[in-house]
């Protein structure tokens, strides 16, 4: 395990609802992933697997724990962050099962919305973000609409809007899901590169056991609590 | 940062546009209630400024000749004119009445005048065609919105007139057009019975031997003669000298104590508090309800439009997009079919404005006040639309 982390969770627990109704979602969750480190996160259904994804991305508040982002202690048996948007905006970057691309805005406005969000001016926006998308391969669909791009391009394009910020964590939901074999390997194939390339460390949640050999290691989750194992790692070519 | 708002209308223009045009139609029919107002209060203006009376001589106790009906014996300018501070005194007789022209009816009112110099009170300022009323009987000067034509012939009662000049903008306060005629004419036409109501007169006053004594030869031919002639007139116009105010003449003709003398503000105050004053809530109560109908509208349109978007606002939240910044979204689109609307009103009322049968007045001011109303509903009615976007929670963007 690397010394430096993109994101590690200790002890992170989740529960829902109080007293007889209590459900413990999150029972005891540990985690590491290093920078440029793509891991998967496995699991059944009702395992926590979104519950956790949510409290990684600050959308819900876990119980108790620890959540280390980088250098910086983001919770710790409470918010440390007091802005959680900007937060989500600057540090953590969101991968969907469908692309969600903002459909009234061009492929560039929809990478580009990040940066100028964060107080970036709309060339200096639109310059990183034409960057990202020529290195997915993109560039050329540039100007499209959303609505006009395959699935595999949507999806590009939704990694790009991940990335555009340099978060050091993309959380992927489910990238590979509505993908066939051969174009959910190329998401999880970029995936690895950009991990490699900006030192970003991803965790992917999936159910698709065609990605699965890819991760070198991978953590299951199961009744609301965490194992880890290695993966196979397959290479990709 | 880019106009999320501009974006997403220019994405889905169709829908902006056939919303904002039927939201359009509304405005347009909310200005045009407002322009028939002002046609209102106008026509009422004009009948006052185009009489050319600085004062309304009328019977007494009535707030004749225009609100209510007013007699005064056709004599009584004599004594008026000799006044100090009076330039000129005439009579004048007002009736709305159908005017016959070949095969259709124009609804007008028959304004009788003292045929004589041009520039006397009650008699139409200017012309657009022809010439003033020269003879005693039987000319005509109407205005163009009878549809009347120099030379035609037209039926007041049982006579015919010829049309010998055309004036514009000669209105009643109902914005009934006027049609001038000789006072004489215009005195007989008021009271004028049919023939067997004057066969029956006339036997009756024959068989009275009050009037028909055998001794009194031309008795009978007198009474009848009085009985058929109408000494009376609606009010007396009167403009005063310079120098004079209205006041100053005004008050010794009240002082008479059997007349009631009305000045011009006096004469607004009635035509438009009183006259109109009914009219106007009703149009006060029509506004009050486009307005309210325009904000459901948008309120609903902009409501459903957030509905559909549910899932991308969850995502610009999840992304970091700030509540502000979604708010600022939806308001704009709100306010910007409101624009879309307001233009599309504008011009619908202004196209459709002069087809109106009665005057409809579209004052720039107005239009402002109205653009500025829009935008205020807009924004309110997107309101329901930015609580529903602001309660989305960013984890319905995550799965599970």
């Amino acid at each position: 395990m690397a010394d430096s982390y993109g994101i590690r969770i200790e002890g992170v627990r989740k529960r829902y609802g109080e007293g007889d109704t209590a459900v413990d979602a999150l029972k005891h969750v540990d985690m590491q992933v290093a920078p440029g480190e793509v891991v998967g996160l496995i699991g059944p259904s009702g395992s926590g697997k979104s519950t956790l994804l949510k409290c990684l991305g600050a959308v819900i508040e876990p119980t108790a724990g620890r959540m280390i982002l980088g250098e910086q202690v983001i919770y710790d048996n409470g918010w440390k962050i007091p802005d959680l948007r900007a937060l989500r905006r600057d540090k953590i970057g969101f991968v969907f099962q469908a692309p969600y691309l903002i459909p009234f805005l061009d492929v560039t406005d929809n990478v580009a919305l990040l940066p100028m969000l964060a107080g970036h001016s709309n060339a200096e926006s639109r310059k990183r973000a034409l960057e990202l998308l020529q290195a997915l391969d993109v560039g050329h669909r540039a100007k499209a609409m959303p609505s006009q791009l395959s699935g595999g391009e949507q999806q590009r394009v939704s990694i790009a809007r991940a990335l555009v910020n340099r978060p050091p964590v993309i959380l992927a939901d489910e990238p590979t899901a509505p993908l066939d074999s051969a174009r959910a390997l190329a998401v999880i194939r970029i995936l690895n590169q950009m991990a490699s390339q900006y030192e970003t460390a991803i965790i992917v949640v999936t159910h698709d056991e065609k990605i699965l050999p890819t991760f070198k290691r991978i953590y299951h989750i199961h009744d609301g609590k965490t194992h880890e194992e290695a993966g196979e790692g397959r290479g990709f070519d | 940062m880019i106009s999320l708002a501009g974006r997403d209308i220019l994405h889905g223009w169709g829908k902006f546009i056939f919303t904002g045009i039927g939201l359009g139609l509304l405005i347009g029919v909310t200005l045009t209630m407002a322009g028939v107002y002002r046609g209102m209060i106008d026509d009422a203006q004009v009948l006052i400024d185009n009489s050319g009376a600085d004062l309304w001589v009328v019977q007494k106790d009535t707030l004749g000749p225009y609100a209510e009906s007013s007699s005064l014996y056709e004599d009584i300018y004599r004594s008026i004119v000799i006044l100090p501070g009076v330039a000129q005194a005439v009579n004048v007789t007002y009736f709305t009445m159908q005017v016959r022209h070949g095969e259709r009816d124009v609804r007008s009112m028959a304004v009788g005048i003292v045929p004589g110099e041009a520039g006397q009170p009650g008699w139409p300022p200017y012309l657009v065609a022809g010439r003033q009323i020269t003879r005693s009987h039987y000319e005509a000067v109407a205005d163009i919105a009878t549809g009347f034509r120099l030379g035609d012939r037209i039926k007041i009662r049982r006579n015919h007139y010829t049309v010998v000049g055309l004036t514009r903008r000669m209105v009643s306060s109902n914005g009934d057009p006027m049609v001038f005629i000789p006072l004489r004419d215009a005195q007989e036409a008021q009271f004028l019975k049919d023939n067997d109501a004057i066969v029956q007169n006339r036997r009756r006053t024959a068989e009275n031997p009050n009037f028909n004594r055998p001794g009194v030869p031309g008795l009978l031919e007198a009474v009848i003669a009085s009985q058929s002639g109408n000494p009376y007139v609606n009010a007396v116009l009167v403009s005063i000298r310079p120098g004079y105010t209205a006041e100053q003449v005004a008050r010794p003709i009240r002082q008479w104590k059997r007349l009631t003398v009305y000045t011009r503000a006096q004469m607004e105050s009635i035509l438009i508090e009183k006259l109109i004053a009914t009219a106007a809530k009703q149009i006060g109560m029509f506004l009050v309800i486009l307005a309210l109908v325009s904000a459901a509208i948008v309120a609903f349109i902009i409501y459903t439009l957030t509905l559909g978007k549910i899932r991308e606002i969850a995502v610009l939240k999840l992304i970091g997009t700030r509540n502000r910044t979604i708010a600022l979204m939806i308001m704009q689109q709100a306010i910007g079919l409101g624009l879309i609307g307001f233009a599309v009103g504008k011009i619908a009322a202004t196209f459709w404005a002069p087809i109106f049968p009665k005057y409809v007045l579209l004052l720039p001011g107005d239009s402002l006040r109205g653009f500025v109303a829009v935008v205020i509903i807009c924004a309110l009615a997107s309101v329901m639309a930015i609580r529903a976007a602001l309660k989305v929670d960013p984890a319905e963007a995550i799965g599970g």
